[in-house]
């Protein structure tokens, strides 16, 4: 018997049962389509964090109190208070001539409640200087962003990222306009006059929804900035490394800074580069991806199984039929030829349609919407062969078993079989 | 042509063993038309099988055209089966979903043969059924259907057509017609029949009647060769 004419045979099968071969292939087609759909949806997940990551900046290295440190949430001002880093590190770090260094800000990170008129929104305040433009590359729309000379006069100024500006003063330029920052829960409110709006920032990046202030001019309204000795607390020192310059070192020259300023043998912060940042990232989003692959990995072989079992009871409603091949001349090898082509083809059958659907699905739901996050999903070549391949090898397997049960049977008594 | 000696069939069913067969011995040559009859029971088909290489003898000697084929590989036997024997059962034994030209192509596509869909026509016109080439079994009445289990039998151009109680499912008058219509093929084609019969009617349109009983043949009407042999 031709590989044609088994596959003749195979699909006259199929269609003169079509409602039991398309929901054998269903199993299939979900498996598949969700392998590809979920890794999709990983990866994707993936691309978006790192994206997030390098949309912090470039070349950065960021200074952050050690996690022992911070027993509180960041954006808490209780956190704050028991934050290690101080301005005057950031100050240090960026005169004391540590080679690679090209700019230096401190930050004080806080959530607050932006209100203009009858405007009002949630947004994260970012108390920082002036070099913070520089570091962080951030571009200006409107205004200008914090100056030195904000910083000197401890101006009582805001920069505002775009969506905060969007939401506040829709199809305004708010420049020159008072903004009422609220804090701690509405306890401390402060108004502010905007002088800058920044430029739309990459899809991912927190800018679009932060407000920036001087820390200078906060400091003397929130006194739990202060510690004892009249420094001022700072959530995290962002440092921008000159371009090519060695990060490794400089993360080692900072640290050693860091341990000298503050007199402890072990470090009480974190310094991390943007690589560290998304290698973790990466990490976690690949724990992610292979969880979601095994359990569509699953549904998978639950797909298979149900292929198999159509065959197997295939074999046996068609026990007359093997009789009657076997009579007029087919092999026991024509006969596994048959039932192997036949779940072959609905396997791949079933793969086709599978890939088909896991594509146009992870493309449907790129860019969606899901908990307030935009989706991403990055279609990988390799999830489409695998899961095809995986197809493949199912429909032989569940081909194979139920084609030996077929030839075993004596041709007389399957002739005699009703 | 074909040169039975000896040939016993044991079942093992259990406990005890049923002899099917114990000790045939039949010679049957090309074109001849011969009516096996007897008791139920009596080991026709299985006869009919062993001969038709669906079944193997439990001892005995087989040989078809001079050669030896009672210890065949299976797929040889498969091949030879599909090649030189055509079945014809009480049953049609037509598989249920396919026009009668795909039934009467199925031997065909085992044998690997070119130009099936041609042949597999042909052969439908020779038990006349020109008019009926795309009808299914449900579609086909009993008479029809057998004639489409001739067909099928026929494409291959056997060596012998084994038809086990071919009329037994069918009406007096069908039965006849299909009848006139083996004795055509064996007069005018030189085909070669064994039929299996119960009926003494049906068994008169044969040249030579063999009678069996308890897995032994009691009588033959025409048996130059094996009546010496024969116990
Ligand atoms: N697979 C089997 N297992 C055990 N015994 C069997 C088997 N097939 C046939 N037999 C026995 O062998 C004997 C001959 O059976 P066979 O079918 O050849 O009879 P038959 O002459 O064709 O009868 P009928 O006219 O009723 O068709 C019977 O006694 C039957 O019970
Ligand atoms: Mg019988």
């Amino acid at each position: 018997m031709s590989a044609l004419d088994a596959f003749r045979t195979a699909l006259r099968a199929i269609v003169a049962n079509r409602l039991r071969s398309a929901l054998t292939s269903l199993g299939l087609v979900i498996g598949v389509s969700s392998v590809i759909v979920l890794i999709a949806v990983g990866q994707g997940t993936q691309r978006g964090v790192t994206d997030r990551i390098r949309g912090l900046g470039t070349d950065l290295v960021f200074v952050e109190p050690s996690a022992e440190a911070t027993t509180s949430q960041t954006g808490s001002l209780a956190g704050l208070a028991q934050s290690t880093l101080v301005q005057s590190d950031a100050t240090a770090i960026a005169v004391n001539g540590i080679p690679g260094v090209a700019a230096v800000a401190a930050q004080v990170a806080v959530d607050a409640q932006a209100v203009a008129g009858p405007e009002n929104v949630g947004v994260g305040i970012v108390a920082t200087s002036s070099a913070y433009a520089e570091v962080r590359d951030l571009e200006i729309r409107s205004g200008s962003f914090l100056t030195a000379v904000h910083d000197e006069d401890r101006a009582l100024v805001a920069v505002l990222g775009a969506r905060v500006s969007e939401t506040l003063y829709p199809g305004l330029d708010p420049v020159g306009q008072e903004v009422r920052l609220s804090f701690v829960g509405g306890r401390i409110t402060l108004a502010f006059t905007v002088v800058g709006v920044l430029e739309e920032q990459g899809g991912a990046s927190e800018a679009n929804d932060q407000v920036f202030i001087p820390l200078s001019g906060v400091a003397n309204r929130l006194r739990v900035l202060f510690t004892p000795t009249g420094d001022l607390r700072v959530t995290q020192i962002d440092i921008q490394t000159e371009s090519g310059a060695d990060e490794e070192r400089v993360k080692e020259d900072v640290g050693n800074l860091l341990l000298f300023l503050h007199d402890t043998p072990e470090p009480d912060f974190v310094i991390q580069s943007q690589d560290d940042l998304i290698s973790a990232a990466t990490e976690v989003s690949n724990t992610l991806s292979i969880l979601l692959g095994s359990i569509a990995g699953i549904s998978l072989l639950v797909g298979g199984i149900g292929v198999m079992n159509i065959m197997l009871v295939s074999v046996t409603e068609r026990t007359r039929e093997i009789g009657i091949r076997r009579a007029v001349g087919a092999t026991a090898g024509d006969i596994v030829k048959q039932f192997v082509t036949e779940a072959l083809t609905l396997s791949l059958f079933g793969g086709v349609v599978g890939i088909a659907l896991g594509i146009g699905g992870s493309l449907a739901l790129d860019g969606r919407e899901l908990g307030g996050q935009a989706m991403t999903t990055l279609i990988q070549p390799q999830s489409i062969a695998a899961a095809f391949l995986v197809a493949a090898v199912v429909g032989f397997a569940s081909g194979s078993y139920p084609a030996y049960r077929a030839t075993t049977l004596d041709p007389i008594a399957a002739l005699r079989n009703e | 042509m074909i040169r039975l000696r000896d040939i016993t069939r044991v079942y093992a069913t259990g406990e005890t063993a049923v002899h099917a067969l114990s000790g045939v011995s039949l010679d049957i040559g090309r074109g001849e038309f011969v009516a096996i009859r007897g008791q139920s029971g009596s080991g026709k088909s299985t006869l009919m099988n062993i001969i038709g290489l669906l079944d193997r003898p439990s001892s005995g000697e087989y040989a078809l055209g001079g050669r030896d084929v009672a210890r065949l590989s299976e797929d040889a036997r498969a091949r030879l089966r599909g090649g030189a024997f055509g079945f014809v059962f009480q049953s049609y034994n037509l598989l249920p979903r396919m026009t009668a030209l795909e039934q009467v192509e199925l031997p065909l596509i085992y044998q690997g043969t070119p130009d099936r869909r041609r042949r597999a026509a042909e052969a439908l016109v020779r038990v006349g059924l020109h008019d009926r080439i795309a009808h299914r079994p449900t579609e086909l009445s009993g008479g029809e259907q057998q004639r489409v289990a001739i067909a099928r039998s026929l494409v291959v151009d056997p060596l012998v057509l084994l038809a086990d109680e071919p009329t037994g499912a069918l009406d007096t008058a069908t039965g006849r017609d299909l009848m006139t219509l083996l004795t055509g093929l064996v007069e005018q084609q030189g085909l070669t029949v064994v039929l299996v019969t119960h009926e003494a009617e049906v068994a008169a349109y044969a040249r030579r009647a063999v009678r069996m009983r308890d897995g032994r043949v009691v009588k033959d009407s025409d048996a130059p060769v094996a009546a010496g042999s024969a116990r």
